[in-house]
């Protein structure tokens, strides 16, 4: 069990102040102070508590995912596979040419153990930070207020085959918990119809993706519902803006099922804009290797993220032996 | 009435998007449609609208009665448009019709010679599991959209020039 360094309540608010190396986190009603050294001073960063809560409740549950989940331009993480790069204006030119940035690494376990007691305290009863706005509370201001366990200790929901096979993972259903979600209260609920010979019980197998996508509990969230070899199918539904800015390790996908989302693409590096990318139903695009990327959904969508799990890819693309972008035209 | 309207591609309606180049070039993206893909497609015609190394994802126009199909892995078929038959067929010897290392969907000469498995009726966002060494027919009596997680192949057709922004 890592130590977790963490202040009494204070006084005023009730709210704990944490460390982690040479980093500071305090919050208060309304704001989340981030403090490093930088020179031979201590400098500090402001972010709002809402936006802070929901990029540190993804960096939790995705298990600081692939490459790097920044929560906003100046701070974030990056998976290091074992070990986690904390930073703060690593990745904003204004702060690494001013050689005012700082970064961290930490073992998984002791990044991870901070951040779920800094989730715990600061999430109060009430707010979800998993929720899209129109579907929680604004009890994540003000003073501490009780808490709300439940909802921050979902994870990502992975199958190791495909979801409904016996022994992995389940359906959604009312009766387990997943009422269908009021954004996708028209898409239909039907499953396959399976006419199965005796013995293929476990191989003739099919269910209804957009059912079980229509009831999910959670945004920007992605699930796994099929895996061929290292190539992983993780469709997540997406409700106003993704809480982070994910810089890629690695190429993925995106291909837009319902609706419609906006990706503004920046440069991974420095965090310059590059492009941005409008998807609408059937769309297909390539989020490259060197990217950075946020999304904007006005309305629940649908949306199939494709991962490649392959081992070693982030070296191959930090040494040049892969080129970042998929596809030669 | 519901209060939200659910928008979905099809071969008869879809409305593409963009990509709006800052400082970037737009085939870094290879942005396409896959329905504008499948409208352009022969009928089962594997075409690769993502690449990732080996992997793809193809995208299928099924129309008709398809050849027979397998694969030495499991793939995963999502109906995008329409609806359709999946029938499977254990294969008794697998490894004849297709390496055991071997990549993507190879097809069939002619039927499968192999226990009956069973067969599915699939519709719109219903997804079917391919079984490794299982040969599978796909039937649509209108014009469906499939998308197809695999592995690139033989049968695998990129055309990226002709599908993707520049």
């Amino acid at each position: 069990m890592s130590d977790v360094k963490a202040s009494a309540p204070d006084e005023q608010t009730g709210y704990k102040r944490f460390e982690l190396g040479r980093f500071s986190f305090s919050r208060d009603e309304y704001f989340v102070t981030v403090g490093w050294p930088a020179r031979e001073t201590q400098l500090s960063h402001t972010l709002p508590v809402d936006a802070f809560l929901k990029a540190l409740m993804r960096d939790v549950a995705w298990g600081f995912f692939y490459g790097w989940v920044n929560f906003d331009a100046v701070l974030g993480t990056r998976n290091r596979y074992g070990k986690v790069e904390l930073y703060a204006g690593r990745y904003n030119d204004s702060y690494h040419a001013s050689g005012l940035d700082y970064m961290e690494t930490f073992e998984t376990a002791e990044i991870l153990a901070t951040f779920k007691a800094m989730l715990t305290d600061w999430t109060n009863a009430g707010f979800d930070p998993f929720a899209a706005p129109a579907e929680t509370s604004t009890t994540v201001f003000g003073k501490k207020n009780g808490s709300n366990t439940a909802a921050i200790e979902r994870n990502r929901e992975t199958c190791r085959r495909m979801p409904g096979l016996p022994g992995d993972a389940s359906l959604r259903s009312d009766e387990n918990g997943y009422p269908i979600n009021r954004a996708f209260a028209d898409v239909e609920q039907d499953e396959p119809e399976l006419h199965v010979e005796p013995g293929f019980e476990n191989e003739v197998h099919a269910f209804n993706l957009f059912k079980y996508l229509s009831r999910s509990d959670v945004t920007w969230n992605p699930s796994i519902v099929s895996v061929c070899r290292n190539s992983l199918f993780c469709p997540t539904t997406e409700e106003h803006i993704l809480p982070v800015i994910h810089g890629n390790d690695r190429v993925e996908w995106f291909i837009q099922v319902s609706d419609q989302i906006t990706w503004q693409v920046s440069d991974k590096e420095t965090g310059q804009p590059r492009a941005r990318v409008v998807m609408k139903p059937g769309d297909v695009a390539a989020m490259p290797a060197d990217i950075r990327h946020q999304g904007f959904s006005p309305k629940r969508a649908m949306l199939l993220v494709w991962e490649n799990a392959t081992p070693g890819l982030p070296e191959k693309y930090d040494s040049g032996e892969l080129s970042p972008y998929p596809i030669e035209l | 009435m519901s209060a939200y309207t659910t928008v979905f591609g099809s071969l008869a309606h879809y409305e593409k998007g963009r990509v709006e180049i800052i400082q970037d070039k737009a085939r870094h993206y290879a942005f396409s449609n896959i329905f504008e893909v499948a409208s352009q497609a022969q009928p089962y015609e594997k075409t690769a609208v993502a690449k990732n190394l080996e992997y793809v994802v193809e995208v299928l126009r099924a129309e008709g009665r398809s050849d027979w199909f397998t694969a030495a892995h499991d793939e995963f078929a999502v109906v995008m448009d329409g609806h359709l038959e999946l029938h499977l067929v254990k294969l008794d010897d697998p490894a004849a019709v297709v390496s055991p290392d071997a990549q993507g969907s190879v097809r069939l000469p002619g039927s499968p010679t192999g226990k009956k498995m069973g067969w599915i009726k699939l519709r719109r966002g219903h997804q079917a599991l391919l079984p490794a060494g299982a040969a599978y027919q796909f039937i649509a009596e209108q014009p469906s959209v499939i998308l197809l997680q695999t592995l690139q192949g033989p049968l695998t057709v990129e055309k990226w020039a002709d599908i993707c922004e520049a």
